[in-house]
């Protein structure tokens, strides 16, 4: 039942960020920025916990989900210490696909040639 | 005259600016997408039996490797001209601009090329997010603490 809620979900956020990108006629970096935004903004009542519990990967995928489990692991490990080591769980949890993405792009960079 | 025939072709391929074609192509790819990284993630945790944040993990592990090699072969960016927002929503779209900027700032070599240019696109993500989390963050915390 998850693979057609991920389906739903995860094609439904791409069709809200499309509407905005051809309404608005905005850039994909505006795009992009709105909707880490608004996963960070829906952290507020474990909205976005409840979606990925629906959805699973349509919610995870999206990149809402970045936002959302910077603000998650910020607000975990401010409560678990004192106030400043939210600065300190703020890459707490999105580290690990940052830093694998970083050193793919770097592999890629050395193998593949520029085009055009 | 011709000015004006020009002005009504113009307003003529505005109103058929397909708004309602590209978001259901970016429905579709969008929702394509994260229905393969559901099926992976069920296979990792039914048949490999993995805890679920580690699922997760792999999985978006292996939608960013794979992005990143279709960018290198040039085929990341046809697929983005056909599904638009479908393509750069997912976390492929971060991996693929990490990759793009870094295969095109190659030319300027290595250190002032490829790692000085490698977050010109994905910087705003990565920037965005460590802004809105620590400010939302912050808020929840002192409701949160207020209230318990």
């Amino acid at each position: 039942m998850t693979i057609v809620f991920a389906f739903l979900i995860g094609g439904l956020i791409c069709f809200i960020a499309q509407l905005l990108l051809d309404g608005l006629k905005l850039q994909n970096v505006h795009i992009t920025v709105l909707f880490v935004f608004l996963g960070s903004l829906l952290e507020c009542f474990n909205l976005y916990d409840r979606l990925i519990e629906i959805s699973g990967a349509g919610a995870l995928l999206p990149i809402c989900s970045f936002g959302h489990s910077m603000t998650e692991s910020a607000v975990n490990y401010a409560l678990n210490g004192n106030y400043f080591d939210i600065f300190k769980g703020v890459f707490a949890s999105t580290s690990s696909g940052i830093s694998f993405a970083i050193f793919i792009s770097f592999i890629c960079s050395l193998i593949f040639k520029p085009k055009g | 005259m011709e000015s004006e025939v020009f002005q009504k072709v113009l307003e003529k391929n505005k109103n058929r600016r397909p708004i309602l074609k590209n978001s259901l192509k970016a429905f579709l790819f969008g929702g394509i997408v994260c229905l393969l990284g559901e099926v992976i993630r069920m296979i990792l945790m039914k048949v490999f039996k993995v805890d679920s944040r580690v699922a997760n993990t792999i999985m978006l592990f292996v939608f960013i490797f794979l992005s990143s090699i279709f960018t290198g072969l040039g085929i990341y960016d046809k697929l983005g001209q056909v599904a638009g927002a479908g393509a750069f929503i997912p976390i492929t779209g971060f991996a693929n601009s990490l990759t793009s900027s870094a295969i095109e700032s190659k030319t300027e070599g290595i250190i002032q090329g490829t790692l000085t240019n490698m977050f010109k696109l994905a910087g705003a993500i990565i920037a965005i997010g460590a802004i809105s989390s620590i400010f939302i963050g912050s808020i929840i915390y002192m409701v949160r603490c207020f209230y318990a």
